[in-house]
């Protein structure tokens, strides 16, 4: 064995440079996010809509309303947040729960930091398997008439921000951060989003929409949410749970086995 | 930075009382904090490695304080008791996350994974890694950035004599460069083995310091026992017991020696060889019979 003596800890500072993104965090989050069991359902979920649009466009051929229905129910209703679900609380929550994220945390990092790569790691995961592929099956269902394909692919990349935010605070917040994900994904905006006309508000797929509705053609997508009041609410969600979420890591606590 | 302090530290869960009024300084070299599983050990350890907020008193490093404080990692390395890692990692891929998260790089982890010999596994991943393994790149992990502080929590569990004794080896060098290095444990005899210093925890509560034998010594209320064999038994047996540092006296004829309880440590240390020599006894064996760590801690415990 090698022997050193200890020295002066490295006076660069280069970890604590005040960067918001670190290049080793997203690496590490990149990689256990892709290498879960769970990461088949992001492969998956996108393929399951590419084939959809497939066979409803051979069997019934280019139409802008089924279009508009599919990218709209299965695409943003379903998938998107799905797909948030798993990037954004996958991008934090198993690394507290098996405590391996104080590999992380015991070192010199700033903790916004650490939430704001995986941030942007979760949001890269979620736009690479919502956003895209609905913008392919957009062009295979209608060939992006009316700008149907493009505005929902739009809407699903600014959904895909604001979920993965979210569901990156429930990381840290709670060990049932899936569970919480999936309630509020499903049967907040789901179920009462289509009850309770109030509650469309409160729903980032709303919000998502009233942008998604500007980059369509007129009348071809529809939010509940005026566009100035939606893009307010997603910004302030976003930046609300990232600054919780660097909170939260900043006074974690891991208690002890005993 | 080398010593931490811990300034009058409780910490609860609820109205459970985990850390009950602990005070204690801890410098360079190797110290064992013991206690049996539940005495707080991993509470303590959390705390000072900045993973607890102390419910009340403060833990420092050389004055800073720990909690909250993530450039005091730049001093402190940490090897966690729990088994998670980044196992779809190879060792050397979590080696250098480690030290790439140091603002260091390759050079620094490769000095790491030699000097806990794991080279020649360090590109297999380590979900295929086995106990003592993992442990040692769980090491390497701390010392990449050569920190001045290393804490271990329960590092020995589970792994084989041969890779304890390699980590003990490993330990007691780290401590001899003048690192501070602290490591809990509830088996008593790795603490005996390993620590020049030792801290016993007992349900909460700071139950004793110091270097083992002196605070064997402390606990001048107990009976300490001894075997001793002479050239005159009997003969010394009958001078010894006149004496009231001594409570009790066993002819075991089976050892061919005696069993000798004393109660007053220092005053039977210096009877025994002044009466042997008054009486022209020739003594053969004197060794303290129980000064295992095991009833010291038992002791201890029971008190």
């Amino acid at each position: 064995m090698s022997t050193t003596t200890p020295t002066a800890p490295p006076a660069s500072g280069a970890a604590t440079k005040a960067a918001l993104f670190h290049p080793t965090v997203a690496r590490l989050t990149h990689r256990a996010l892709l290498g879960r069991r769970r990461a088949m359902i992001l492969f998956a979920l996108p393929a399951l809509l590419v084939i959809i649009a497939v066979a409803v466009r051979t069997l019934t051929g280019a139409d802008d309303t089924t279009a508009g229905a599919i990218l709209g129910t299965f695409a943003l209703g379903t998938m998107v947040p799905l797909i948030g679900v798993i990037a954004g609380t996958g991008a934090i929550g198993p690394e507290i729960d098996d405590g391996s994220v104080v590999y992380l945390l015991a070192k010199p990092v700033p903790r916004p930091t650490i939430i704001i790569t995986k941030l942007l790691v979760a949001i890269g995961v979620t736009v690479a398997f919502s956003a895209i592929p609905i913008l392919l099956a957009g062009f295979l269902l209608n060939g992006n008439s009316q700008q149907i394909a493009v505005g929902y692919a739009v809407a699903a990349a600014i959904a895909s921000i604001a979920y993965s935010a979210l569901f990156l605070l429930f990381g840290t917040i709670t060990r049932h951060a899936v569970v919480f994900g999936l309630v509020y994904a499903l049967v907040w905006e789901s179920l009462f989003g289509n009850l309770v006309p109030g509650a469309r508000t409160l729903s980032i797929q709303q919000w998502a929409l009233a942008l998604g509705q500007k980059a369509a053609a007129e009348g071809a997508i529809s939010s509940d949410v005026q566009l100035p009041l939606a893009v307010g609410l997603l910004v302030a969600l976003t930046a609300g749970a990232t600054w919780y979420a660097s909170r939260r890591l900043k006074a974690l606590t891991l208690a002890g086995e005993e | 930075m080398t010593t931490l302090s811990i300034d009058h530290v409780s910490r609860w869960f609820g109205n459970v009382v985990a850390v009950n009024d602990i005070t204690m300084t801890i410098g360079p070299g190797v110290t064992g904090l013991l206690g049996p599983n539940g005495a707080g050990k991993s509470t303590l350890i959390n705390m000072m490695g900045g993973f607890l907020a102390p419910s009340n008193g403060s833990v420092t490093l050389d004055g800073t304080t720990i909690w909250r404080n993530a450039g005091i990692y730049r001093h402190i390395g940490i090897v966690p008791e729990r088994e998670a890692m980044y196992d779809f990692l190879t060792g050397r891929e979590f080696v250098v996350a480690n030290a790439e998260l140091h603002g260091l790089g390759r050079k620094e982890a490769a000095r790491a994974l030699a000097t806990v010999e794991m080279e020649y596994a360090q590109d297999r991943k380590i979900s295929t890694y086995s106990k003592g393994m993992r442990q040692r790149v769980k090491m390497a992990s701390a010392l990449v950035h050569d920190p001045s502080v290393l804490l271990l929590d329960e590092p020995f569990n589970g792994m084989d004599p041969r890779q304890r004794m390699q980590l003990m080896e490993l330990l007691r060098r780290m401590g001899d460069q003048g690192r501070t290095v602290l490591f809990s444990s509830h088996i008593l005899e790795e603490v005996e083995q390993l620590a020049s210093h030792i801290e016993v925890v007992v349900a909460g509560r700071h139950a004793a310091s110091g270097d083992f034998r002196k605070i064997r010594r402390l606990m001048t209320d107990r009976p300490h026992r001894y075997l001793v064999r002479s050239d005159n038994d009997r003969a010394l047996a009958g001078a010894l017991i006149a004496d009231p540092s001594t409570s009790g006296i066993e002819v075991d004829l089976a050892e061919g020696a005696l069993r000798i309880q004393a109660v007053d440590f220092a005053r039977f240390t210096a009877l025994l060889p002044r009466v042997a020599r008054d009486h022209g006894i020739r003594l053969l064996t004197v060794s303290p019979s129980d000064e295992s760590l095991e009833s010291v801690f038992s002791y201890l415990v029971a008190a």
